[in-house]
């Protein structure tokens, strides 16, 4: 209607009385959308009789609303909104200066994160740090180490995978179960469980080499469906939906060990105080080595021509034949490598548990670690970090929000609404930056100087 | 034209070629070399076969039927037909271009360059487990092939533009930059699709240099798929005519071009018509060939194969006026002497005769 009315007649006709126009108009549109949805209720009455209940007064409240809404917006914020676009148009374009920041923005995150437990221990103690650690430093650094290793088959070789959740099961049921049975150390079952699920990555590549898209989604979401399904009804082995508990702790490359009874507790060793502490903080440093591992292979195969072909498999599988690159061996190797890192995820979250069940391996933790790469830009390992730390702490800290039960009542419970929450700033962030929060791409070799290509070139890959 | 040439003289043998899609026959027939450090063009109006050709040779299609031999300059031969896909550009050393330009848009210049010596780098970095650890010897071949790169790039007169993605690039460089990208593989036979489509007269000069440079400089040879009369005529060896799947003519440019049979097929034309229509012009150059009956070294008319017959029989045929629009630009730019099909077009196509 009059919205599509040009910015040049905007100054001319009377903005005020455009406004005015408008805020009419939305209230009238206002009171027929919502004249039955607000206004009128049906309720039952003490004799569970159908009657209408009338809410004239909430109504008319909502038509006003809509109509001082429409008005400032169209009489004060739109004319902010172009003022604000041609002040930036005259400006001249300011060269971008990266800020300190942003220069140094991995080496201010690995520090931080090496410093993190010891500050928290500063700041609320020993055994206050517990919750801090674990819920918050593990918890986000295990989506983080998943989200890069999904990155390697969804960001860099395109291929769309929604079972990824799978392989972390594959891990972390190898470890439980070679654990439990065997007693091996997690030092020897941690490759184990890696080779185990790249085994598995390869056997899902196999059937999947010819799909594309859409296809391949669908396919490897079965996958993950089927491992989890195998998980459940072969009881003999995994002993079905009550899971295997009991299992073996990380020992400090066998040095020192953190259950209590061991001669060689570590408090004992180290005549230190009993804590369970020492054992969350020894996991996360062990989950941040592992997943600053995963962030270095990456980089490294990035540069090397196994990396190149992945993306150039993502930019076109056609052009990448016809320079005789092997397709079948590139999307072998992305599956195999990001099925690895999910694998040593996977035998971590045992360790850390203590306790595995396939309820930790549903399709929803496929779909956050796939939303985290996505939000984080793919093939972009800062932005991935910065996207787990916002989604899964973001729901971590929900836990922490006792206050809102002040403002919403005592049974308002924040938790519930984590996915609610978790899909509005996934729109926000998609409606922001389309390509997530870091969509551009760094080149991985340059003559004269690296600059990164913008996201509006790079493709998302068709399977 | 080429009587029976030695069997090394040849680089690339295609041998009685069928592709059959259902019940339509793409290629019916075709045998054709193409000679070490040639340019060999193959033309023909749009849907005569000649993408398919290229996709026959390049591995993306498995041809129904016949040989297609490559002689590499080492002495081994390859029979492209039984080679997997990606082999052919590896092993066989066959590069190719895309009609429809296919980059790796978000990639650099140099990346896209690089990606191309993947066989050569996956080699020197150990399948990946020497290069992980950083071994030197991957470094060696890695600042070589940066090094190769860099070659082609200036031969393609993009070296300043290295760092920026390929999808950046104006329609005549990304051109180039697919030429450059397939040379990089290290080819002894470049197979360009439709390289001048789309480039405006300056950008098709500099295209027609660049190719004549890797004729002369590379020792690599050159199979051609073009529309641009300029170009295929300027610097092709040897021009092999397709219509409907078949090879109508086969020579060097200048034979090519008097063949009725070409003419008929660029200006639409029926068989029967053609020779009427020549002797409406009254060129007796023309005529006097056609008495002579037709050519026998090629066209359908000798065909051993099952195939032979009315090509109509199999592929609608039609007189699209899209053939001949497309070929009246072409045609003009390069004639040496009056040709029948001149006097029936309209006037401001004389203006193109020398």
């Amino acid at each position: 209607m009059a919205a599509i009315v040009t910015p040049e007649s905007d100054t001319v006709a009377a903005p005020m009385q455009r406004a005015l126009r408008e805020a009419f108009y939305a209230a009238v549109i206002a009171l027929g959308l919502f004249v039955l949805f607000i206004g009128l209720k049906t309720d039952q009455n003490i004799k569970n009789e159908l009657i209408l209940v009338q809410r004239w007064g909430l109504l008319a409240a909502v038509v006003i609303i809509t109509a001082v809404g429409r008005f400032l917006y169209v009489g004060f914020g739109q004319p902010a909104i172009e003022r604000a676009k041609a002040r930036k148009a005259a400006a001249p374009a300011a060269v971008a200066e990266p800020g300190f920041v942003s220069r140094n923005f991995n080496k201010i995150g690995i520090t931080a994160l090496v410093l993190y437990p010891v500050a928290i221990v500063a700041l609320v103690g020993l055994q206050g740090s517990l919750k801090w650690v674990d819920n918050f430093g593990i918890q986000i650094l295990i989506y983080v180490m998943l989200a890069w290793g999904l990155n390697i088959v969804v960001g860099l070789a395109g291929l769309l995978d929604l079972g990824y959740v799978a392989f972390y099961a594959v891990g972390a049921y190898a470890y439980a179960l070679l654990g439990t049975h065997y007693g091996l150390s997690f030092w020897i079952l941690l490759p184990a469980a890696g080779a185990m699920a790249a085994m598995w990555g390869v056997l899902l590549g196999f059937p999947v080499l010819r799909l594309r898209g859409d296809y391949l989604a669908i396919v490897t979401l079965a996958f993950g469906e089927i491992i989890r399904l195998v998980i459940i009804n072969w009881r003999e082995v995994t002993n079905g939906s009550a899971g295997i508990s009991g299992i073996p702790k990380v020992t400090f490359f066998g040095l020192m060990s953190f259950n209590v009874s061991d001669p060689n507790y570590i408090g004992k060793v180290l005549h230190i105080a009993t804590s369970s502490a020492y054992y969350k903080i020894f996991l996360y440093y062990l989950i941040l080595a592992l997943a600053l591992f995963t962030a270095f292979v990456t980089i490294r195969l990035r540069r090397l021509p196994v990396g190149r072909a992945w993306e150039a498999l993502r930019e076109d599988e056609i052009a990448c034949r016809s320079l005789g690159i092997n397709t079948t061996t590139t999307k072998l190797t992305a599956f195999a490598t990001g099925a690895m890192f999910g694998g040593f995820a996977g035998s971590f979250f045992a360790a850390r548990q203590g306790f595995v069940s396939p309820e930790s391996f549903v399709f929803l933790e496929s779909a956050i670690i796939l939303a985290i790469v996505v939000l984080g830009g793919m093939g972009s390992l800062g932005g991935i970090a910065v996207a787990a730390v916002v989604m899964i702490g973001g729901t971590e800290i929900l836990r922490e929000l006792d206050f809102l039960k002040a403002v919403f009542g005592p049974d308002f419970t924040p938790e519930l609404y984590r996915m609610l929450l978790f899909g509005m700033a996934m729109v926000i962030v998609m409606l922001w930056k389309p390509r997530g929060f870091v969509g551009s791409r760094e080149p991985t070799a340059f003559l004269k100087e690296r600059r990164a290509v913008s996201s509006s070139f790079t493709k998302e890959g068709h399977g | 034209m080429n009587a029976n040439p030695p069997i090394n003289d040849a680089i690339l043998q295609v041998e009685h070629l069928s592709m059959k899609f259902g019940g339509l026959v793409a290629i019916g027939d075709l045998s054709f070399r193409a000679k070490r450090g040639e340019i060999t063009a193959l033309i023909g109006p749009n849907g005569a076969g000649k993408t398919t050709v290229f996709n026959c040779i390049t591995g993306f299609y498995k041809p129904s039927e016949g040989m297609i031999t490559l002689n590499r300059s080492d002495g081994s031969s390859f029979l492209l037909e039984r080679l997997p896909n990606h082999e052919i550009p590896a092993r066989a050393k066959v590069a190719r271009t895309f009609q429809n330009i296919r980059l790796f848009s978000g990639m650099t210049l140099l990346e896209n360059l690089l990606v191309a010596q993947h066989n050569k780098l996956m080699k020197a970095s150990g399948y990946t487990v020497l290069g992980l650890f950083g071994f030197s010897s991957y470094r060696k071949v890695s600042a070589e092939s940066v090094d190769l790169a860099k070659h082609w790039l200036e031969k393609a007169n993009l070296v300043d533009r290295a760092d920026d993605p390929a999808g950046d690039l104006p329609y005549g460089a990304q051109r180039r930059l697919e030429i450059a990208r397939a040379m990089c593989t290290g080819p002894e036979l470049l197979c360009l699709d439709e390289p001048a489509a789309g480039l405006n007269p300056k950008e098709s000069l500099a295209l027609n240099e660049l190719l004549m440079d890797i004729k002369n400089n590379s020792g690599t040879s050159i199979l051609l798929i073009e529309h641009d009369m300029s170009v295929v005529m300027q610097i092709s060896d040897h021009v092999v005519v397709l219509e409907y799947g078949r090879k109508i003519s086969d020579g060097d440019p200048k034979t090519v071009r008097t063949d009725p049979r070409v003419i008929a097929a660029y200006l639409g034309v029926d068989d029967e018509e053609v020779e009427t229509v020549l002797t409406e012009v009254g060129d007796e150059e023309v005529i006097e060939q056609l008495d002579t009956g037709p050519d026998s070294a090629h066209g359908p008319g000798n065909s051993a194969s099952m195939l032979a017959g009315p090509v109509s029989d199999t592929v609608g045929h039609s007189n699209g006026g899209e053939r001949v629009t497309v070929e009246k630009g072409a045609g003009k730019a390069d004639r040496s002497g009056p040709r029948a099909p001149d006097e029936r077009q309209s006037t401001d196509k004389s203006g193109g005769r020398k």
